[in-house]
């Protein structure tokens, strides 16, 4: 499975990275950042693309997992 | 989503009112609370800078560092964390600055003007709503200024504190600091008004993630319009605000500590619009990040400063009466900095 490490990058990359992934359709996709802004970016963008969002959370690190609806 | 939504509503409705309430109580003119312009005073106080009519401690910018520092704190969101290019983000930081002064105020002042009915500042507006679409053309380009890593506790406390103790000296031991006697220096409403909505804005935009340049650079890379609410707000709320105060005057000339020059305020604003996108936030946003132990947003903070110093020992900053050859100079300089920094600083997806 495809794993964006979105780790210690600052808005809106986290996100632009996710992006750029989604757009060939994948139906799962993990992302990993580590801050609240980016988590909750990367999920208001995962669903609105259509993806359902699973959060995970690591010491400071999140693990978003992905998968089309 | 909801949630998140009334969040930055309310976040820019208590930042239009604050706004509304401080001019009324003696800051500027459609300067409730400018963050390069306060920025700007703050490091004429220290004496970086000479120019005599812009030196004030500001605590709004002190308060909302603070603010948010406390709110990160009991939300356990004060992460210490930075090494994402720092030196790039301090010279883009006093880019975005020759860019604020020549167009006289951030963004978020930007918003109070047209809330003023400053008509100069819609011609802002366009101008940084250009800024930011190339901007996004840049980020979907693979622009990066790299990964930040978790820092040290005292890493992430040391702006928080040099505000604290800035703050502390300003109000225990004035003769420090250097104090305008006219112009917009001088205009300020009581400090612990002004302290206070520091805290209560900083602590209201940690938690809206508000940022200026978010509103306009989301809705274009991710149709996301969420922030874009409360960018309106603010601005809804000030011509409300302007309204029954009998304050709105729509114009473009004589305004408050502004100039008419339109392609100046466009290019201006322009900058800081793309600037703020490479630097992942509008300088508000930056003060935010800074107090949630971002020390890559802190040195951002310390660029802003020492570029105001610079608009103003160099005769970069413009003034009521217009730009100046060197701003203009510099606002060119900028744009092709960024192209040079927006170039060499790209990953292949």
């Amino acid at each position: 499975m495809l794993i964006v490490d979105a780790r210690g990058l600052l808005c809106p990359e986290p996100v632009v990275r996710t992006q750029r992934a989604v757009k060939d359709g994948l139906s799962e996709l993990t992302v990993l950042v580590d801050a609240e802004a980016a988590k909750e970016n990367v999920t208001r963008f995962a669903a609105s693309r259509g993806y359902a969002v699973s959060v995970k959370q690591e010491g400071a690190d999140y693990t978003l997992s992905l998968s089309r609806v | 989503m909801k949630n998140r939504n009334f969040w930055v509503i309310l976040t820019g409705v208590i930042i239009g009112v604050a706004a509304l309430a401080l001019t009324a109580l003696g800051n500027p003119g459609n300067m409730g609370f400018c963050i390069a312009c306060f920025l700007r005073d703050t490091s004429g106080a220290m004496k970086l800078h000479s120019a005599e009519v812009v030196q004030y401690v500001r605590p709004e910018i002190i308060g909302m560092i603070l603010g948010a520092m406390i709110i990160a704190m009991l939300t356990k969101e004060f992460k210490p964390r930075g090494g994402s290019s720092p030196m790039i983000r301090f010279v883009i930081a006093v880019i975005v600055m020759v860019g604020a002064l020549m167009f006289l105020g951030c963004p978020l002042r930007m918003m109070l003007r047209v809330g003023g009915g400053d008509l100069n500042a819609i011609v802002g507006l366009v101008g940084f709503i250009a800024g930011i679409f190339v901007g996004t053309l840049w980020m979907r380009g693979g622009f990066t200024l790299k990964r930040a890593y978790t820092q040290s506790m005292t890493e992430g406390l040391a702006l928080p504190i040099i505000a604290a103790v800035i703050m502390a000296l300003s109000v225990f031991l004035p003769s420090l600091f250097a104090a305008s006697e006219s112009g917009p220096g001088s205009m300020h409403a009581p400090i612990l008004i002004t302290l206070g909505v520091g805290l209560v804005t900083g602590g209201l935009c940690q938690r809206a993630r508000f940022c200026t340049a978010a509103a306009s650079r989301d809705a274009m890379l991710f149709k996301d319009f969420s922030m874009l609410w409360g960018f309106v707000a603010v601005i809804v709320t000030t011509i409300v605000g302007n309204l029954i105060l009998g304050k709105f005057n729509l114009s473009f000339a004589d305004q408050p500590v502004a100039h008419t020059d339109g392609l100046w305020n466009f290019l201006g604003m322009a900058l800081v619009g793309w600037g703020s996108v490479l630097l992942g936030g509008c300088p508000l946003r930056q003060l935010i990040l800074a107090g949630e132990g971002n020390s890559d947003a802190a040195v951002t903070v310390a660029g802003f400063a020492v570029g105001a110093a610079i608009c103003h020992n160099f005769s970069l900053a413009a003034s009521a009466k217009g730009p100046t050859v060197n701003g203009m100079i510099a606002v060119v300089a900028g744009f092709v900095i960024l192209t040079l920094i927006g170039l060499f600083n790209r990953e292949k997806a």
